[in-house]
């Protein structure tokens, strides 16, 4: 038997089925005699420990809370000792610790994109008609914002946007959550990435089919994997998640990796305060998300796809199991790829509320079901990712754009963008903008020309404060709209495109409490493990709010400097390593002194 | 001690730190290169007999052609590294480190290297405001059982503790990092008392705290006195005789009474780790049984 020790909580009946559920017919871990399973989390327990984020999921949705008995269950099950299970817990917003107060929790976004929106009195009138209201990080509905997430015991969870009690109680008493709104664009002649996005029906293989569905995998299982390759390297496709890597390259890596079993993984986890754009594509075509995995893995050669999606997207992740399914019902996934003799699926997860998990490494270790902390790199993901296996990790526009290069080639899509620069780029749109929402764009467009396209400032000719890229991106001001938008260009300028965030703030918005609720993010979303970031952090905010309260900021400089440095320079992941960026940004713009 | 090479040497690789040319053999890290060439680093997290975490930063040195500071502790010295240990961008990060931990976290517990290093680098926690008004770990101690002392006020949370728990030593797993960012905290499940978890009570976890957050009960309640006195203390190395292994114990003996036990963490039998049975079965050796 195995040494784990456990407690002596009982499961409730809910508990104990969804908890199987999960497990499935794994059945109990079979030690030999003479055997010790001492290397928890490894070798024997490793092929059920990636099920501990689940089975917490399955405990949570079963109790409204992760219940001494429940967590002791699932323990029992995967072999997990209590203590880590408990550590992995603890780690995420979206699970609740002690005795649920209400059946639903009613998570309201009070971040930087619906701070404007109301979003503060939101929680207190909600609490007013009775629900159990907290504020929330970004819930990424910032284009109809307030955001508000209901997190349901024994049912769906909903988002309702934009929130309102009545809305709220309406999404509750009809199970339903506010439909996908369109994106501005819809319909446009010109769009590569969102040229189905409103046209086609989100949960129809069929009708995904009807308009260029699946041509792309066709053409790419023809093609072979090492042509795929050479198309998206040739096509000069770069990473959108915010590093720009290249995407070809980081493909190669991980095909020349032969003989060991590989992984592609789709980094869904979109939790940049001010980005929606993958929810957006997620919700209205999901079959592209798939048909794209399936062509990067094929071409990969890893027979095994990860989707890890955040947990604060229902509507995304219903339509994404929905096609995953569909595809997989069609022979397009499993043993035999249509028809190619190549096996390939893809299993999905939910993250649980947490930011850190969007990080490549951190996002391996909450699958592995352990706790979502940035490993050091080197070594790097193509040969030490997922499980210590090579692993290719994309975003989701990333991936997308693969389609377009499959089937236009690889030289047709270089050409277009910059030459540096090549392709479209989403845009996320929020704030004082006349009408917000994801936006396709070449690569090249001027700030000034997206805010355009959106229809221009609201109730000013130019903004007076413009977050690039996120909150681990940059303020720039008026002075920078000629800038053009593209990886080289805002490099050079200082500031970065980041997850393609444009956030524009009046003069009419409080730019001391919206840089006191960036550092505010930072502080709840680190994840703890590195000093610079844990307590640097926490003083950064605390400099902010002194600042907001009638400090001098003359006298905090010298502070906020030094936090700057060691976070950008010590800590382990690029969280802290940007979470200094936006707030200096604000204090070299002059925008602390402005507001008071 | 009696530990045989029996692989085959490993080939050298060539780095330069600060200015001079070192070989060491590949697989070394940074931190083993700069020791091998008398350059003295800070270390919190680090120690010889446990897995790099390097999560405590204080470490860190500049390596040509990286974007961030890397730490010194995990990172493999390559051929052709240039390193630098004493720039001004790793002075002011290792500064900072000491002023946020101390700025939050109770340090006077912490060794005398800790308080050198300090001065060293000129770090002045009070920078960061009142400590009154600034979050801290300020908690009171778990006294749960008549053999550890948790005091998590001094705790940098160096993930020691929860290595020789686990996979580095015990194999125990009754502690792990729970809670996130400022939050995050040594716990049992639902911080249940050690007594009800998992702990065999091997004290390796306190083997291995660096700020004295883990204690003897001993240790506690002397401090709690005023009688803990480190000057009066003597160190007797002895054999364990509770089995043929064969673990080196230390004991600390103060005023012809046993205090603290440990174990050399260069000992090749123990590595520093030893059982309940030595670490804390002498009471029968103390005068009053």
């Amino acid at each position: 038997m195995p040494d784990l020790r456990f407690g002596d909580a009982e499961p409730t009946a809910a508990e104990r089925e969804a908890v199987d559920a999960v497990v499935g017919d794994l059945g109990p871990v079979v030690v030999a005699e003479g055997e010790r399973l001492v290397y928890a989390g490894h070798s024997r327990t490793r092929e059920r420990r990636h099920l501990l984020l689940p089975a917490l999921h399955a405990v949570q949705r079963a109790s409204g809370w992760i219940s001494p008995g429940g967590l002791d269950y699932a323990c029992r099950q995967l072999e997990v000792p209590p203590a880590e299970a408990w550590g992995v817990a603890t780690f995420y917003h979206l699970f609740t610790h002690e005795p649920p107060e209400a059946a639903d929790t009613v998570h309201v976004c009070d971040d930087v994109a619906c701070r404007p929106l109301g979003a503060v009195g939101l929680i207190d009138d909600l609490r007013a008609a009775g629900h159990h209201a907290k504020a929330s990080p970004c819930l990424g509905q910032c284009e109809r914002g307030p955001a508000v997430l209901v997190q349901r015991t024994g049912d769906a969870d909903l988002t309702v946007a934009p929130g309102g009690v009545d809305e709220v109680a309406v999404a509750i008493s009809s199970r339903d959550s506010t439909p996908s709104t369109p994106a501005p664009q819809a319909g446009s002649p010109d769009l590569a990435l969102l040229a189905r996005v409103g046209v086609v029906d989100p949960e129809s293989l069929d009708d995904y089919r009807a308009h260029g569905g699946y041509t792309a995998l066709g053409a790419a299982l023809a093609m072979g994997p090492d042509r795929v390759i050479e198309e998206v390297t040739t096509a000069g496709l770069s990473g959108r998640g915010g590093a720009a890597f290249p995407t070809g390259l980081k493909w190669r890596g991980v095909a020349d990796q032969q003989g060991r079993p590989r992984h592609l993984v789709c980094n869904a986890d979109e939790s940049e305060p001010g980005t929606f754009k993958d929810r957006v594509v997620m919700e209205s075509d999901p079959f592209s998300l798939v048909e794209a995995m399936t062509i990067a893995g094929t071409a990969i050669g890893a027979e095994q796809g990860w989707l890890y999606i955040r947990g604060e997207y229902p509507v995304a992740t219903a339509r994404l199991r929905n096609a995953i399914d569909a595809a997989r019902a069609a022979g397009l996934l499993g043993d035999d790829v249509a028809g190619s003799g190549r096996r390939f699926d893809i299993d999905l997860r939910s993250g649980a509320g947490a930011y850190i998990c969007g990080e490549e490494t951190a996002l391996f270790n909450s699958i592995e079901g352990f706790r979502g902390e940035p490993r050091n790199k080197p070594p790097f993901p193509t040969t030490h990712g997922l499980f210590g296996e090579p692993t290719a990790i994309n975003n989701v526009e990333t991936l997308v754009n693969v389609l377009p290069i499959v089937l236009g080639g690889g030289a047709a899509y270089a050409a277009t963008g910059t030459e540096r620069s090549p392709g479209t780029r989403l845009f996320c749109l929020s704030g004082r903008v006349a009408s917000p929402g994801v936006y396709e764009h070449e690569f090249g467009i001027t700030l000034r020309g997206v805010l355009e396209a959106a229809g221009g400032v609201v109730g000013a000719d130019e903004p007076h404060a413009v977050l690039l890229g996120g909150a681990a991106g940059f303020f720039v001001r008026s002075e920078q709209l000629d800038l053009p938008l593209t990886l080289e260009d805002t490099r050079a300028a200082g500031v970065s495109l980041g997850s393609g965030v444009v956030m524009v703030f009046g003069e009419e918005d409080d730019m001391v409490d919206t840089v006191r609720r960036v550092a505010e993010f930072f502080r709840d979303e680190s994840c703890g493990q590195c000093v610079p970031c844990r307590v640097g952090t926490i003083r950064q905010e605390e400099v902010l709010a002194r600042l907001r309260d009638d400090a001098s900021l003359d006298d905090e400089r010298d502070l906020l400097d030094d936090l700057a440095a060691v976070m950008r320079d010590a800590s382990i992941c690029g969280l802290g390593q940007t979470a200094a960026g936006a707030v200096r940004s604000a204090l070299d713009l002059g925008l602390l002194e402005g507001s008071r | 001690m009696n530990d045989v090479p029996v692989a085959a040497p490993r080939p050298l690789v060539e780095l330069t730190i600060d200015g001079q040319t070192v070989r060491v053999s590949e697989g070394s890290t940074i931190l083993d290169a700069c020791r091998q060439e008398g350059i003295n680093t800070p270390t919190l997290c680090w120690a010889e007999n446990l897995t790099p975490v390097n999560v405590c930063r204080v470490c860190v040195v500049e390596v040509e052609n990286s974007r961030v500071l890397v730490p010194s502790c995990a990172r493999q010295a390559e051929d052709g590294m240039v390193v630098s240990t004493d720039s001004e961008r790793v002075r002011t990060s290792r500064r900072m480190v000491y002023e946020l931990l101390a700025s939050s976290v109770e340090l006077d517990r912490a060794s005398a290297e800790v308080k050198d290093w300090m001065v060293h680098y000129g770090a002045d926690p009070s920078r960061m405001g009142d400590k009154a008004e600034i979050a801290t770990v300020a908690q009171p101690p778990k006294v749960q059982d008549d053999l550890y002392v948790r005091d998590y006020e001094r705790c940098i949370l160096c993930y020691k503790c929860v290595e020789a728990c686990g996979e580095d030593a015990q194999h125990t797993f009754a502690i792990a990092t729970a809670g996130r960012g400022f939050g995050a905290h040594i716990s049992t499940e639902f911080d249940v008392s050690l007594p009800d978890s998992a702990c065999v009570y091997c004290g390796n976890c306190i083997g291995v705290c660096p700020t004295g957050a883990l204690v003897f009960k001993t240790e506690h309640d002397m401090r709690e006195e005023g009688t803990w006195d480190e000057e009066a203390q003597h160190v007797s190395t002895t054999v364990c005789t509770f089995c043929g292994v064969g673990c080196n114990l230390e004991l600390h003996v103060q005023d012809e009474r046993i205090v603290k036990v440990t174990s050399p963490a260069d000992h090749s039998v123990t590595h520093g780790h030893l059982c309940i049975k030595g670490r804390f079965g002498w009471r029968h050796a103390q005068p009053d049984g």
